[in-house]
């Protein structure tokens, strides 16, 4: 579904990916774990399209096609969903017309009609409830006065409604509470199937305790230095990143 | 600069043709000194401070004419008319008012004859001051059209009442309509004004409004500025409050008339007051609007809040100029005042000045001005959810304009407003 070779990317002529190489394929959830600024959310940003970023370097390829030259809105349109660190507060756009909206554009891109006001409503209640999201939406603007975790819900939420074949969760369990990991946790579970992936950026192992990965990588430095199964990130927790750090163990798995 | 001294000689021959046959000891009286203002100041220039941003000039240069042939102004239902609106709908043309009008609690009159009624004396051009108004002197000193609304003591008026001003720019022609609104104790009323022009020549209207709003009462006034190129409009609008009074203003100014200067100036005299204004620019073109605000708190425990909006495209520019007073008795003052601006063009220019004089001690005031342009993280979040540049932007320009939007109070005049904000953002766009 997703390949990734040699991928470089710089912020203001600052190399911040030195060379990521990662195959993703249907029905795999992936866990990227690492120490802070090791270029977790850099890469989620580079898939996703984010302008600030440059890639000097490497392929990326998705369903066959060339991601790196697709616009954000065609990388999503195409299936590829980022779910963000920091979803932003849009005052004035309410959740219900920019989600109304996104689905349409969608379905305009892969040429269907403009989705039925019946059926948007139906497919906005149960998905709701899928991803245990009871705020009120309709009349509320995007995210604002959502708490953290209500943020972090909402962008379950969306992907639930969008539907995705890739979705990158961007350190989805930072700022959550036990309780709200578990909600947005079961969300993605019930949302896993053989036809979608994940890629689960996370600082801890914790959220890998309910969303159980294929394959955990640990990137520092911009590079996957090491590479393993869900067993790895316990050892992660255990001894912390700093042996990870110690002179290039180059023999990544 | 001979041709606009040419438009003040015709005004010099015109007032004195007129006043000559004035037999109204008081209007006399008041014309002379609002004229006298006009002869001492001239036409403004951007020399002085309140006109610094904006230079009238140009605009001043045509051979306008004065008092234009009889009318010829055919009715069109539609003209103006606002898709599901239920109004008691008024018409002026050229700012004549040539039918009756039968509203409950609310007398109408023409100007013309109501003029001759010495109670008004307490308040036409009581409040404004001529010498540093030209604008405003000029048409006190020569207005000949134009309406009294007066709302009963108690009548809470159930419907809008919108007011179409048509004018017939057939030929170049420079009008100054006069319209004085009297909110009586205890009365409730919406007024709407918006416009429709017919004809392609220059058109200037020059209007005084001036609304004195009693103990009690509540007015909420509408100006939809919605005019093609060859319109130019000059407001200046005079609002006295008296106590427990509310006034909300909504002023909302679409891409299209050449040149919008809105003066809008509230004397708060009376303690418990409230008053709200919001104002929306949206430009386009090489348009120019000015909005000028003063709100002036001369009692205590008074409260204003004001908002306004400007979103700029291509080479248009905006000023936003918001004047607070807080004079020595307004003692618990509560005044508030935002302009925030976007620039969705590199040409378009954006004049701000926030300004604030408080002389009590004792009050909560707060004002301030931003001028950016798209927030691209805003931008980023919906692009990442599927949404393309052109529907981002629209969703982003509806958003920035919510908080004023949102505020209208009448569901017909917001889908209006909102469908004309999408209607002029799809049109730059194209």
């Amino acid at each position: 579904m997703l390949s990734i070779k040699n991928l470089q990317a710089k912020v203001e002529d600052k190399l911040i990916l030195k060379g990521i190489d990662l195959q993703v394929n249907a029905g795999e959830v992936h866990a990227i774990m690492g120490p802070n600024g090791s270029g977790k959310s850099s890469l989620a940003s580079v898939l996703a399209g984010r302008e600030s970023y440059e890639v000097t370097c490497g392929d990326v390829t998705f369903d066959g096609k060339n991601l790196l030259d697709l616009s954000p809105e065609d990388r999503a349109r195409e299936g590829l969903f980022l779910a963000f660190q920091y979803p932003i507060e849009i005052p004035g756009v309410s959740n219900i017309n920019f989600l109304r909206t996104a689905l349409n554009e969608i379905r305009a891109y892969h040429n269907e009609p403009p989705i039925e006001a019946k059926e948007f409503l139906r497919l906005t209640r149960e998905k709701q409830k899928l991803v245990e999201f009871d705020a009120k939406l309709t009349n509320r603007s995007l995210n604002e006065g959502f708490s953290g975790g209500e943020k972090k819900r909402n962008e379950i939420f969306q992907l639930a409604m969008l539907n995705p074949k890739l979705s990158i969760l961007d350190e989805t369990d930072s700022g959550l509470d036990i309780d709200a990991l578990r909600i947005v946790s079961n969300g993605v579970n019930k949302l896993r199937s053989d036809k979608n992936a994940f890629i689960v950026i996370t600082h801890y192992q914790r959220l890998l305790d309910y969303i159980v990965p294929d394959f955990v990588h640990v990137l520092y430095d911009g590079k996957i230095v090491k590479s393993g199964t869900k067993e790895l990130a316990l050892e992660l927790e255990e001894r912390g990143y700093d042996w990870i750090k110690e002179p290039v163990t180059s023999e990544s798995v | 600069m001979t041709t606009t001294t040419s438009l003040y000689d015709q005004f010099t021959e015109l007032y004195n043709k007129k006043e000559t046959l004035n037999r109204n000891e008081w209007l006399h009286n008041l014309r002379r000194e609002a004229f006298e203002a006009f002869t001492v100041q001239g036409f403004p220039t951007t020399r002085q401070e309140e006109w610094r941003f904006t230079n009238i000039a140009p605009f001043l240069k045509e051979a306008y004419t004065l008092e234009p042939a009889a009318a010829s102004l055919h009715e069109n239902k539609n003209a103006g008319s606002i898709p599901g609106l239920d109004a008691y709908e008024i018409v002026l043309k050229n700012g004549l008012l040539n039918v009756d009008v039968d509203i409950p609690g609310i007398r109408i009159t023409p100007i013309r004859t109501g003029i001759q009624d010495p109670a008004l004396q307490q308040y036409l051009g009581k409040h404004i001051a001529f010498r540093n108004n030209s604008f405003a002197s000029l048409n006190t000193a020569l207005f000949e059209n134009g309406i009294i609304i007066e709302i009963a003591k108690n009548a809470v008026v159930d419907k809008p009442v919108h007011i179409t001003h048509v004018y017939n720019a057939e030929e170049p022609f420079f009008s100054q309509p006069r319209i004085l609104m009297i909110a009586n104790r205890h009365s409730r009323a919406e007024i709407i004004e918006s416009v429709f022009i017919k004809g392609r020549q220059s058109l200037f209207v020059n209007t005084v409004t001036e609304c004195y709003i009693a103990e009690n009462a509540r007015l909420d006034q509408y100006h939809l500025q919605t005019a093609p190129g060859n319109a130019h409009f000059v407001n200046f609008t005079q609002v006295v409050q008296k106590g427990d009074s509310l006034y909300n203003n909504f002023t909302y100014t679409l891409p299209g008339a050449a040149l919008v200067r809105n003066n809008l100036h509230l004397n708060l005299d009376g303690s418990n007051t409230e008053s709200h204004l919001y104002g929306l620019y949206l430009t386009a073109g090489s348009q120019l609007v000015d909005n000028h605000t003063l709100v002036n708190h001369m009692k205590p425990h008074c409260l204003s809040n004001e908002l306004y909006k400007g979103v700029l495209m291509d080479q248009s520019r905006a000023v936003f100029n918001g004047k607070i007073f807080v004079q020595q008795d307004a003692q618990k003052t509560n005044a508030f005042q935002q302009n925030n601006n976007m620039l969705l063009s590199d040409k378009a220019v954006v004049d701000s000045k926030p300004q604030l004089e408080i002389f009590a001690d004792d009050v909560k005031c707060s004002h301030g001005s931003t001028v950016g342009s798209f927030n691209n993280e805003a931008l980023f979040y919906l692009k990442a959810r599927g949404i393309g540049e052109v529907a981002a932007r629209n969703l982003l320009v509806n958003a920035f304009a919510f908080d004023v939007t949102n505020k209208i109070q009448i569901p017909a005049v917001r889908e209006y407003v909102e469908k004309l904000i999408a209607h002029k953002m799809a049109e730059a766009y194209d």
